[in-house]
């Protein structure tokens, strides 16, 4: 038996990982020890101060990140790999850490707002009691609240950061359950509509533990194939070992389900509507941009450091889902009648841009100097998509009538006249989701496009150029509807919000138009990123 | 002087002046916004006038400016002018100020039972963001930038037809503008594709200059040049991607129209020259004929269906289908006639179709209906109308003496250069034309009147006259006179010609023989 060998942690790298689960377990203790009465401040600001500090933390570890140079003196990637060889400190990750905090802080605000709902949180007053009964009430006019949530929101955090930087598939595995558990219970507490809301948790949890079990038993074949867990070492099995392709096929295949469930790919994406609907709308903005982030970046880094070299056995794979993906996302969205049902599978069509985006993959010698690479090009998406889509679910939050939100799309004919501003907003996203120039969604989506053409992928980019044909006709839909229909019955009203969620709106519409007119810094950041380190 | 933006400065003060009149106070029955966007409109034109005096005729591109835009994907902020991009850039600026007068009284409270209209604010801020997007499409030089202004030209058409106009015009603008958004998109493949072919012969880059080194024959270019031809022929536009046309026209207004029809679809026919012939000579001599036959079949089926309209707007922006089809036939039979002629006919056109739109939109305010079996005599009534409708129609129909007639004739001469029977086809085009032309004014103007508001009709008002008199006077003079612009517009034909002429090594390729004879 060896010696216990007292691991070596490489604090500072990871120091923005710590500072979130750090904030995560002292927001627990704040729930058991602080009165009632405090907690939501004290959690807040726990929240959003913990965030901020990890951006912070996270913005320094990307400067000083160590190159690592070929003996030419090419370099080749940035940073280290830490704990262990279990998590890589590297520029993409850097990169998702910095997009997922965004995300998360803009989450926070989200969260918090309290003045649409006259005074309480988006969050169940009491999950535990039932749906009707007395007891709901009850919580329903005491004011309680569910602050709960905030820790909650922190180790998904957490595990969203941990995911894209796991390396090995151990590390990935745990970090799918931590940022996934927090999820399901989150999706479930929503104040109003609450048995849609538990529905939606239910769905979610019982499909998700599914999609777990396929990732896992993917990860035993393919330790069973490479004799590690590190994706290094199962990079220099695929390279070196020509026996046990079937048990190396089917384990990467399975490893794929797993993580195209949570990217939300087809044949997979049927969870999805569901959930975004059902959960309270902060949660499914919150997840909506901060998932596809994490998911994505796992699912290229496994893809590209451990299956790099045997890329033309999954790329065939990847082709198919993603013309599924892109077909299924944009035929299905336009007969949807809810605004959040259009989002969701709005969002499994961007989950097939994405995947054109990944599949792009090639050699480095295949590239010329400065042309997009394809890691680039999604890196540069998943920040476009994930500040459109936070904007317009923080649009949906204020769109209400008696009954709550209005996400019956019928309710926002006339929108555009009620309340030009907000209706200016959501249009702008949606155009930035259907990819119109001068928003970011039109140059994420040609980034992807020319990676996958340059790829040599066109049948891919084909479906991906008539989907958008497709996707844009039911955005515009719901801009005519907003601004050229006349409102039915009292007609919809957009609550003012507080300055939260206003601030957050502010952000993400500001955001995508700079992407828009002006995404060279951003590009040459995604470029600096540079590759996954090996 | 020489260094000064003239270009930016063309596009940002119609911006401006749509942030401002946009921004205005809303005042129901106030002009303030239309003179002021008149104002800057009017300003417009006269720097379109004064920039137009900086440009030597040439073939280069002149009165360029280059800034790195977004280095990462090789694009730039680039502008530039050839003698095609200056006749195009002053047809919009010229166009805009009239379109605005003749609209003065189109966004007022309409009459009880009327379709409720958008504000004037409104109109007059898309109609100069309109004008400012249409005159960067027309400048720009990096394929990139060319792109976005194209796709963005989408969002002021849009709100002009879905604001202004007649009940079911929020059906016509989601029609319009999924057509245009499928147009663009595929056309976006083809953009990504050149930066992909860029990218392997070399450096990744965007710039018309630096994109017409490369080597873009063979399938890869006749792929590409597939795309942007698609998209082109949806904004031009061509049989069989035509049936948004004449919904659109019909149910927006006429000034919206003018802008539509006689300025942005000129973009389909300006693009087809730019960047299929510029960027893809091989591949546009390879598509001839099938363009040939396509142009062919737009000529005649446009005519037939506007002989057959009963609604004067819709039979309008039909006749627009079939001189789009004259255009494009100029464009691809690769002759300096035809190349000239074309390029004529896109500023004659422009002038023409503009003048008859306002023209009907004046009937119509007058009668309250479009549709042509209810009217009736009106010349008795309203003489300087039923003259101007006349002069303008006779000018679509090519009547000798007016401006169209010389560029029909160029590219019919051309025609029948590339072959008898592409010329015998396009010749009926003509005598259609007089049909629908004539038809259209002896049933509206002349015999027994039959409308019940003729009582109290008046006749057109100064303002009315003023917007459409020049232009009529424009297509008078270029009758006459078309030599000032072939002097621009030659320069340019040739050297595309040139351009195109380069592959005729290619022994795939059947040299035209006529080539050479036009050229000398």
């Amino acid at each position: 038996m060896n010696e216990f060998v007292k691991p070596t942690i490489e604090y500072a790298e990871l120091s923005p990982l710590l500072v979130v689960f750090a904030v995560a377990c002292v927001g627990v203790l704040v729930e058991a020890f602080a009165p009632r009465s405090v907690r939501y401040l004290t959690q807040t600001v726990l929240a959003a101060a913990g965030l901020v500090a990890a951006l912070a933390a996270t913005i320094w570890v990307g400067t000083g990140l160590d190159v690592l140079e070929t003996a030419g003196g090419d370099e080749v990637a940035r940073g280290l790999i830490g704990a262990m060889g279990t998590i890589a400190v590297d520029g993409p990750t850097v990169f998702l850490w910095g997009l997922t905090l965004v995300f998360a802080i803009l989450s926070v605000l989200l969260f918090a707002e309290r003045r649409l709902e006259g005074g309480v949180s988006a969050f169940a007053g009491q999950a535990a009691a039932l749906p009707g009964t007395d007891a709901e009430r009850e919580a329903s006019t005491r004011g309680l609240e569910h602050t709960e949530v905030y820790p909650l929101m922190m180790f998904a955090v957490g595990g969203m950061m941990l995911f894209p930087a796991a390396n090995d598939l151990l590390t990935m595995f745990v970090a799918l359950e931590v940022l996934s558990l927090p999820l399901y219970l989150l999706c479930g507490l929503a104040r109003r509509r609450r048995l849609l809301s538990q529905e939606a948790a239910m769905k979610y949890f019982l499909l998700g533990a599914f999609s777990s079990g396929f990732f896992l038993y993917g990860v035993a074949l393919v330790y069973g194939y490479a004799g590690s867990m590190e994706f290094a070492d199962i990079n220099e099995a695929v390279r070196n070992d020509v026996n046990n392709q079937g048990l190396l096929l089917t384990g990467m295949g399975l490893l794929a389900v797993g993580l195209l469930f949570k990217v939300g790919a087809a044949p997979f994406q049927s969870w999805m509507p569901d959930v975004y609907q059902g959960a309270p709308t902060p949660v499914t903005a919150f997840m909506a941009a901060g998932t596809k982030v994490a998911a994505f970046g796992a699912l290229a880094r496994l893809l590209y450091v451990a299956f790099g070299s045997d890329r033309w056995s999954w790329q065939p794979m990847l082709w198919i889902v993603a013309i599924l993906t892109m077909v299924v996302g944009a035929v299905l969205a336009l007969t949807q009648t809810d605004i959040k049902r259009l989002l969701a599978y709005s969002s499994i069509a961007h989950t097939g841009f994405l995947l054109t985006g990944v599949l792009g993959l090639q050699a480095r010698g295949d590239l010329a100097l400065g042309q997009i690479t394809s890691l680039q090009a999604v890196l540069f998406y998943l920040a476009t998509y994930g500040f459109a889509t936070l904007g317009a679910f923080a649009v949906v939050t204020m769109v209400r009538d008696s009954a709550g939100e209005a996400t019956a799309l019928s309710r926002w004919a006339g929108l555009g006249k009620e309340a030009p501003v907000v209706a200016g907003v959501f249009a702008f996203f949606l155009l930035a989701m259907a990819g119109i120039p001068l928003t970011s969604g039109f140059v994420g989506k040609w980034t992807v496009f020319a990676a996958a053409l340059s790829a040599d992928a066109w049948p891919v980019v084909v479906v991906a150029i008539l989907s958008s044909i497709v996707a844009a006709f039911f955005y515009v839909r719901v801009i005519v509807l907003m601004y050229f229909s006349d409102p039915v019955g009292e007609g919809p009203t957009v609550t003012n919000p507080s300055v939260l969620t206003a601030t957050a709106v502010a952000v993400c519409a500001g955001v995508t138009l700079l992407l828009g007119v002006l995404p060279g810094p951003l590009l040459d950041l995604a470029a600096q990123a540079g590759e996954f380190i090996r | 002087m020489n260094d000064y933006p003239w270009l930016t400065t063309l596009i940002v003060v119609p911006l401006v002046g749509a942030l401002v009149t946009g921004f205005l106070p809303r005042v129901p029955g106030g002009d303030l916004a239309k003179k002021v966007g008149l104002g800057f409109a009017a300003l417009t034109l006269l720097l379109a006038a004064a920039a137009a005096t900086q440009y030597s005729p040439g073939a280069e591109l002149q009165l360029t400016e280059e800034r790195d835009w977004i280095e990462p994907l090789g694009v730039h902020y680039a502008l530039g002018v050839d003698g095609l991009g200056l006749l195009m850039v002053l047809l919009t600026a010229v166009l805009v100020p009239f379109v605005l007068l003749a609209s003065w009284r189109d966004t007022d409270e309409p009459a009880a039972g009327g379709v409720r209209q958008g504000s004037a604010n409104a109109f007059v801020a898309w109609a100069l963001a309109l004008e400012a997007l249409s005159i960067a499409v027309f400048t720009a030089t990096d394929v990139f930038l060319f792109y976005v202004v194209f796709e963005a030209t989408l969002i002021p058409a849009y709100f002009l037809i879905g604001g202004f106009g007649r009940s079911g015009r929020s059906r016509a603008a989601v029609k319009f503008l999924v057509y245009q958004l499928a147009g663009g998109l595929i056309m976006l493949g083809s953009v990504i594709g050149l930066y992909v072919v860029s990218a392997r012969q070399g450096t990744p880059t965007y710039l018309l200059t630096e994109l017409a080194a490369l080597d873009l024959d063979g399938t890869t270019g006749r792929w590409l040049f597939v795309g942007f031809f698609i998209a082109f022929a949806i904004k031009a536009p061509m049989f069989p991607v035509h049936t948004w046309l004449a919904d659109t026209t019909e149910k927006a207004t006429p000034g919206t129209s003018v802008l539509l029809v006689c300025i942005l679809d000129k973009i389909g026919t300006f693009g087809m020259l730019r960047f299929c012939l510029g960027l893809f000579p091989e591949a546009s001599q390879w598509a001839t004929p099938a363009v040939v036959i396509l142009a062919l079949i737009s000529i005649v089926y446009g005519a037939l269906v506007a002989i057959g309209q009963d609604d004067v707007l819709r039979l309008i922006g039909l006749t627009s289908l079939s001189h789009f089809g004259f255009i494009v036939l100029g464009i691809f039979v690769f002759s300096s006639n035809g190349g000239s002629g074309s390029i004529l006919y896109m500023v004659n056109h422009g002038i023409g179709t503009a003048a008859l739109f306002l023209v009907a939109g004046f009937l119509m305010r007058r009668t309250g209906t479009s549709r042509i079996s209810e009217m009736g005599g009106l010349e008795k009534v309203t003489p300087v109308l039923a003259g101007m409708m006349l002069v303008a129609g006779l000018a679509a129909a090519g009547l000798p003496g007016l401006a169209p007639f010389v560029s029909e004739m160029l590219v019919i001469i051309s025609a029948f250069d590339y072959a008898w029977w592409a010329g015998g086809v396009a010749v009926t085009g003509i005598v259609l034309a007089a049909v629908y032309i004539l038809w259209m004014y002896q049933r509206t103007m002349t015999g027994p009147t039959t409308l019940p508001a003729v009582e109290g009709m008046v006749d057109l008002d100064r303002r009315e006259v003023g917007a459409v008199a020049p232009l009529l006077l424009a297509l008078v003079l270029f009758g006459f006179f078309p030599m000032p612009l072939l002097d621009v517009i030659n320069p340019y034909v040739e050297d595309t010609l040139v351009d195109v002429g380069i592959s005729e090594d290619s022994p795939t390729v059947k040299t035209p023989a006529y080539l050479e004879a036009g050229l000398r």
